[in-house]
């Protein structure tokens, strides 16, 4: 009984928060559902949750980042630099274990590049991230000269194919990541400093949070996530591509966004994120199985974050 | 010649210009009433009658009444203060008559006519201009472009850049402001935005001007300047309906005061007729014998060692050789007219900015401060003069403000929170500090300018400091709770806290410390005692005219 009413007190929680947005992706949910049959099933459900992973995961590293009113653009270029650095491990016949740390190490140094240009130069995290963006995508091609490599390590393709007790392996991954970063962010101290400077930075200084520390760190975070977006998309595919995670940090600010992360700061999220990426995940899902052409994908899902954005904005204004 | 700049521009005011200098026979034979006078070709009204006047306006948000059956008369080329504590009502009423809120019921006629604005630009162009006491300008900018944004003089959409630049010169010399308008914003201090602020507002010709707390962050020659314009202001006609806590420049000012309480209408008094006490007893509902609460315990003896010593400290052009010591439950006072490098010091002792000579010893021992962190750890609190921007998370709730600087104490050694301690925690603050919330989890932002000063106050003491630096710990609060502010600041110093009071207010730093260092130009002027401490010789280190 109590247990019941705690859940329902969690329930109502979810939707005073995400109201507007639970409510969106509902609706997508009901028109694909009356559009085509097949698309709610169980089988489909986790086929979109497949899909999606690679995006979520990178959004909860953008989610940290713009928490902290910055922005990370370089983690597209990110994930395609963690496929090829997996790729050159094994090419170099090192192991799983060796291969996955190196390619988590590389995210977690591309972020600190980040984060120490934003934090210690003093440049906006955009620009330096502008640049970023290229220099990581131009250094995906240097050990293939632009051609992708392939990887046929089985470890590593299982994460992408396998599954386990009736799960894909990617859903675990997308589970455990999303349990972490809710926690850190929202029952430790780390998760308050990051609040509290990204609410105000001058009084998180004032009151002697090491605001540059956690700038970097959180820059390290973001490119750690998009390192393991990466692992998964090249897992998936079988092979680094030099042109992978091309425009992701935008499907990922856009799922952050959606969630009610805000771009100046302070206020976000990472149930808020995932329901963002479930959003973007049913709409592709959706129209490429009623078969909408790819421009008008665009267009759509173009407009649908304008709508679910403005529905978001309205009922948080009322509630004012 | 006074008003031809204001007039050439403003588009209300060269209709009723125009039509006066048309009408201008029928309106001189009008002027035999006593309220009528004609200056140049410009008519100005003076004298009894009301130029906007509010009837039983009632404000009712959801389940609160913020104004109950309020009731206004205000009189051109008249001074019209609005006196009330935090919450009282004022800024909803004036959020009303600049047309930001409509109200439930009552009315407002403005000239005579019915006035019910919708928004900020409906009352500017009613003839009702208010300057908020938010600074809203554009840093970037300059000077000239701020103060006639959105009205600039041109032609085909096209800026003439040489008109905007003479015609804002023009009003800064006619308002006697001390900048040059092709500054930028930015370059300026606070004080001086707050003028440039205040001139924008009054680019507009107006029938009636609110002022809200134009005062807050100026020095005293810089309100003098303020005071003059408000002056001619008058002499032209103008209403002006003037928000302060000031209690010296209320009574110097203004020519009515209307006191509001908890959203009711209290009374209306002619300046002459009433006393500051009276005024602070309507204001409050009670009597209020003093306004700095006396030392229950006597001051520190001076065997004791100091807990702060300050050696020869110095910082580029900002202050030099600055040396002072502070004993544990001492208040030590510091007073400087803006400029004087008093917030520059209390900046570097707490590791905001590098000292480039000299040393700071806690408890006898030197140390090195290069950051906030090391300040802290050190057992230094810094309130600073800007809470807004430096003191609170406005966003986020009352209570992880509260829990922001101490935020150690409510984790685990693996980081986690621990959410009970922390609303234990701040739940002791609130009742502690009085701080007057409808509950932890609102916004620290919503609250009254004393309230948030208290959750200031409130995240320092969690950290249990042994030297607490407050600068204008009472800016922008209103008289009871800078009474209550006060005791905070007495009780600390009695449980031994060390306290750098830092403070423009005069009476506030002499009926508070123990001891005052004067600064003037960054250096130390004078370490007055108690003996020396009255208004005249403070005022004469500061100023630097010392013999």
């Amino acid at each position: 009984m109590s247990d019941k009413s705690a859940a329902s007190a969690a329930f109502k929680q979810v939707m005073r928060q995400y109201g507007g947005i639970f409510l969106s992706l509902i609706i997508l949910c009901v028109i694909f559902s009356v559009a085509n049959q097949r698309f709610m099933s169980v089988a489909n459900f986790l086929n979109i949750l497949q899909q999606v992973s690679v995006i979520a995961i990178a959004a909860f590293g953008m989610t940290w980042v713009i928490l902290l009113g910055e922005i990370d653009l370089s983690i597209g270029s990110i994930i395609a630099v963690a496929g090829m650095v997996g790729a050159q491990c094994f090419a170099f016949g090192l192991g799983f274990a060796p291969a996955l740390s190196l390619t988590l190490v590389a995210g977690a140094l591309l972020g600190l590049v980040n984060g120490v240009l934003t934090a210690k130069l003093l440049l906006p995290s955009f620009i330096v991230t502008v640049a970023t963006m290229g220099i990581y995508r131009g250094m995906v091609s240097l050990p293939t000269n632009g051609a992708p490599a392939m990887i046929m390590e089985p470890s590593w393709t299982a994460i992408g194919t396998q599954s386990f007790i009736g799960i894909p392996i990617v859903i675990w991954v997308v589970a455990v990541l999303f349990l972490f970063n809710h926690i850190l962010l929202s029952k430790t101290k780390f998760g308050r400093r990051a609040y509290l400077t990204g609410g105000n930075k001058e009084a998180a200084h004032y009151s002697g949070i090491k605001v540059d520390s956690l700038k970097i760190v959180i820059f390290m975070i973001s490119g750690v996530m998009a390192a393991i977006s990466g692992i998964l998309l090249s897992s998936r595919l079988f092979s680094a591509q030099t042109n992978a995670g091309m425009s992701y940090e935008l499907d990922a600010i856009a799922a952050a966004v959606l969630g009610g992360t805000s771009l100046a700061g302070g206020v976000g999220t990472m149930i808020g994120t995932l329901i963002g990426a479930l959003i973007i995940g049913v709409l592709n899902n959706g129209m490429n199985m009623l078969s909408v052409p790819y421009f008008y994908q665009l267009i759509v899902k173009g407009l649908v974050i304008l709508i679910a954005v403005y529905l978001d904005v309205r009922s948080k204004r009322a509630k004012q | 010649m006074e008003t031809a700049s204001v007039r050439s521009h403003a588009d209300t005011g060269w209709f009723s210009a125009a039509m006066c200098r048309i009408r201008k026979k029928k309106c001189q034979a009008v002027a035999k009433r006593p309220a009528l006078s004609v200056k140049g070709d410009v008519v100005t009204i003076s004298g009894d009658n009301a130029v906007l006047e509010i009837k039983d306006m009632t404000k009712v948000f959801g389940a609160v009444t913020a104004l109950k059956d309020m009731q206004l008369s205000v009189k051109s080329g008249r001074v019209h203060t609005i006196l009330g504590e935090n919450g009282a009502g004022k800024s909803t009423l004036m959020k009303i008559l600049a047309g930001v809120y409509q109200p439930t019921s009552g009315s407002i006629l403005l000239d005579g006519q019915p006035y019910a604005p919708t928004s900020p630009q409906d009352a500017a162009r009613a003839g009702l201009t208010i300057v908020f006491q938010e600074l809203s300008l554009c840093n970037n900018m300059t000077v000239a472009e701020n103060i006639l944004a959105t009205r600039e003089p041109s032609r085909g959409g096209f800026i003439n850049d040489k008109a905007l630049v003479r015609k804002a010169a023009e009003l800064v010399k006619e308002l006697g402001l001390p900048v040059s308008v092709t500054t930028r914003v930015g370059d300026l201090s606070i004080a001086q935005r707050q003028l440039v602020e205040i001139a924008k507002g009054l680019s507009i010709e107006a029938k009636v001007v609110i002022l809200d707390e134009p005062t807050s962050s100026l020095s005293d020659s810089e309100a003098e300047i303020l005071f003059e314009i408000i002056a001619r202001l008058k002499a032209r006609g103008v209403a002006v309906i003037y928000i302060s806590h000031r209690m010296e420049e209320i009574m110097r000012l203004s020519d009515d005061i209307t006191v509001v309480r908890d959203g009711n209408y209290i009374t209306t008094r002619d300046k002459t007729e009433v006393t500051i006490a009276e005024l602070i007893a309507l204001m409050v509902g009670r009597d209020m014998n003093e306004i700095y609460p006396a030392r229950e315990v006597a001051a520190p003896a001076t065997t004791k060692g100091p807990v702060l010593a300050v050696k020869g400290l110095s910082r580029g052009d900002e202050f030099e050789n600055v040396s002072f010591e502070v004993r544990p439950g001492e208040i030590l006072g510091f007073f400087g007219l803006i400029g004087s490098g008093r917030s520059e010091v209390m900046n570097t002792l707490f590791g905001i900015a590098r000292a480039s000579a000299g040393t700071v010893a806690i408890d006898g021992k030197e140390v090195t401060i290069a950051s906030p962190v090391d300040a802290i750890s050190r057992g230094i609190g810094f309130a600073t003069e800007n809470r807004k921007e430096e003191g609170l998370v406005l966003g986020h709730s009352v209570e992880s403000n509260i829990s922001m600087v101490a935020l150690n104490r409510f984790s685990s050694p693996l980081g986690f929170l621990k959410r009970r301690s922390e609303r234990q925690a701040a739940n002791a603050e609130v009742d502690r500090l009085a701080i007057k919330t409808a509950s932890l989890d609102i916004s620290a932002g919503s609250l009254s300018g004393g309230n948030q000063q208290k959750i200031v106050l409130a995240k320092w003491l969690l950290t249990q400091p042994k030297i607490l630096i407050l600068d204008e710990p009472t800016r922008g609060v209103d008289v009871g709770a800078k009474f209550e502010i006060y005791k905070i600041i007495r009780q600390l110093a009695a449980e031994g806290t060390a306290i750098l009071l830092v403070s423009s207010e005069l009476p506030e730093v002499i009926g508070m410390s123990d001891r005052v260092v004067v600064m003037s130009e960054g250096k130390v002027t004078a370490i007055a005692d108690p003996d020396q401490m009255t208004p005249e010789k403070i005022m004469s280190f500061a100023t630097g005219f010392t013999s």
